[in-house]
């Protein structure tokens, strides 16, 4: 333990660092396309359950199937991780945002424009903030998806904490094993419990209660 | 006007027709109630005002101005709205609900503050509430903030569709307060949709009755409770209503016996019991030439010695008591009681005598009134055709 440590202490910070941007840069753009798709799936009459089976689909293609296929797009290296990684984060948040977003009452939305909200100041200010639970829990999946499947990015050459157990499971070294995915499984659990911590401060005091 | 609607129609994408040539006219200040059977197309009217629903046909003027040409969401901040869900926004505080419109139209924090404690005063409710969530609030409570909430950019015009349905009794009539005085004192006008007759009857200048797009009838309360224009509008207020209103809307004139037994002062008092017997009675008025009603004389009175020759005028009571024909029953049913006397006669405006009321006949509209059905089945099926039931005492001025 203490000697993986001496001798791989950089080495594991700096994979961790890697691990970490993969997937952060990974779920950011999941982010930016998802949420305002899912928006917009809810004020297109047609559409939506044609883009949430398609989003469902892209989830249900293998892992290592995926990163195959980008490699002949984007060659070798963390953008092609980065592209995957994304397309997985999708379906979690796509889902998320379109549920929350229709799961706000009718009254809030038919008061809103009512009482003279534009159609984006009614998304911002009403559909938004109430639909904010729902769609971070959508995030907070993602989350955990994309940092467990990054560990395969090292398979195309990412990097990321995947480099420890990919050397392991070649060196037949299980203290790199180990010492790649307790990492992973940490991280995992962290970032689940901080976004845990965001998604109580987004959900509105009334609807705790 | 301030509110114009001609020829309005609306025809749903299915082909459902839900308004078909509405047509009306609302002054400042007034309190126009839509009521109907669901399905009548009250909402959708409602609706097509502040431009949440596109008329098929039609326009909509306010101020003179085609709302057509307007920016919608300009118009919408400009007419308060509450719907029957009251739509608070859950996330939002009171405070927050309430500078909601103000906040759109871009007013200063210090402005939307202070408006903020007006309405929450105006609304009757703790300023402390203003830092709570909707969720925190009774029904009542939240509907009342609802109720403000759409005034608090100083609105004109409220759109209220059916707001106090899912409310008890007693907060819908502190409620029903609340939006009689924000229009009777504060100016406001209000389109109220509501399904309870008795809510229209009590709160509305005017009450519009739809039935499947059309307006049945477009009156006052009194007028549509005096002369409902069909059986429709007739079982909408219900039979059992009707009957009550009876002594607000009927005339002493409707329920009163024309040609009483009278006597002109100047005739004798053999002539007066020629009369009494012949018209069966114990009782005479004394009218002058003018037919004026100047007394009465009563059989009992008058002493079994007297010469029969003796004029009435020297026998007859001047003082009688008499009630006007255009009284409302219920404004004049207590003093008449308690006169005490069996018959009150009644006169015009210049004082002639036109009738006579028997006690008999007040009784019952009062009795009827109460237990809210007819007295007896010989009354008629409309009970609005009073002239049976007042003729159905004819006993009245005979019994001694
Ligand atoms: N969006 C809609 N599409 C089709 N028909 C509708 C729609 N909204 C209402 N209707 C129909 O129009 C009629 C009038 O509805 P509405 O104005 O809601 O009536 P009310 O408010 O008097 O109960 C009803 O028959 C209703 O079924
Ligand atoms: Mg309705």
């Amino acid at each position: 333990m203490i000697h993986f440590f001496t001798t791989y202490g950089s080495q594991l910070i700096a994979k961790i660092g890697q691990h970490l941007y993969i997937s952060a840069i990974a779920l950011l753009l999941g982010i930016i396309v998802a949420v305002p798709l899912g928006i917009l799936l809810t004020r297109m009459k047609h559409g939506a359950n044609f883009v949430i089976t398609l989003a469902g689909v892209l989830q249900t293609i293998p892992a290592m199937a995926l990163l195959a296929i980008m490699i002949p797009i984007f060659g070798i290296g963390s953008t092609p991780a980065i592209v995957a990684l994304f397309i997985y984060s999708l379906l979690p948040i796509l889902r998320n945002t379109y549920l929350g977003m229709r799961s706000v009452s009718p009254a809030v939305q038919d008061a809103a424009k009512g009482m003279g909200m534009t159609w984006w100041q009614a998304i911002i200010q009403a559909d938004l903030p109430l639909a904010a639970p729902v769609i971070m829990a959508g995030i907070r999946l993602s989350a955990t998806y994309v940092i467990a499947w990054a560990t395969l990015a090292s398979y195309i050459g990412a990097g990321g904490l995947g480099d420890f157990i990919f050397n392991g499971l070649n060196l037949y070294r299980s203290d790199l094993i180990l010492g790649g995915s307790i990492p992973v499984i940490l991280l995992a659990l962290l970032v689940d419990y901080l976004l845990g911590k965001v998604e109580a401060t987004v959900t509105p005091r009334q609807i705790l209660r | 006007m301030l509110l114009e609607m001609s020829h309005l129609r609306k025809e749903y994408p299915n082909g459902k027709m839900a308004v078909d040539d509405f047509n009306l006219e609302v002054g400042r200040g007034e309190f126009i109630c839509f009521i109907g059977t669901s399905g009548s197309g009250k909402t959708t009217t409602m609706r097509m005002i502040n431009r949440m629903l596109h008329q098929t046909s039609g326009t909509i003027k306010i101020n003179g101005h085609d709302i057509a040409k307007m920016d919608p969401v300009k118009l919408r901040r400009s007419i308060g709205y509450v719907i029957q869900n009251i739509g608070l926004m859950p996330h939002m505080t009171i405070q927050e609900n309430i500078e909601l419109v103000p906040k759109l139209l871009g007013w200063s924090k210090e402005k939307r503050a202070q408006q903020a404690h007006k309405m929450i005063a105006l609304a009757q409710l703790p300023d402390e509430m203003l830092e709570r969530y909707p969720g925190e609030l009774s029904g009542g409570q939240q509907q009342r903030i609802g109720v403000v909430r759409a005034l608090a950019a100083d609105q004109e015009i409220i759109l209220m569709d059916e707001p106090f349905g899912a409310l008890d009794p007693i907060t819908r009539e502190s409620l029903q307060d609340l939006v009689k005085h924000l229009q009777e004192d504060l100016g406001k006008t209000f389109i109220f949709v509501t399904h309870d007759m008795d809510e229209a009857l009590s709160l509305a200048t005017r009450v519009v009755i739809m039935s499947q797009g059309k307006q049945v009838q477009v009156d006052t309360p009194e007028n549509i409770l005096r002369h409902p224009a069909n059986e429709f509008v007739t079982n909408l207020i219900g039979e059992e209503r009707l009957i009550r209103a009876q002594p607000n809307i009927l005339t002493v004139s409707q329920i009163m016996k024309r040609h009483p037994a009278t006597i002109q002062p100047e005739q004798t008092l053999a002539d007066a019991i020629d009369t009494m017997h012949e018209r069966r009675v114990d009782t005479l008025l004394v009218t002058d030439q003018d037919q004026k009603l100047v007394g009465y004389l009563d059989i009992d009175d008058v002493s079994r010695k007297t010469d029969v020759q003796t004029p009435v005028k020297q026998l007859m009571n001047h003082e009688v008591s008499y009630v006007q024909a255009k009284a409302l029953i219920g404004d004049s049913v207590q003093r008449l009681l308690k006169l005490g006397v069996k018959n009150i006669p009644v006169v015009n405006q210049e004082k002639q005598l036109v009738g006579i009321v028997t006690r008999t006949s007040l009784v019952d509209i009062v009795y009827d009134a109460l237990r809210g059905a007819p007295a007896t089945d010989e009354q008629p099926a409309s009970p609005i055709n009073v002239d049976i039931h007042a003729a159905a005492n004819h006993e009245g001025s005979a019994d001694a």
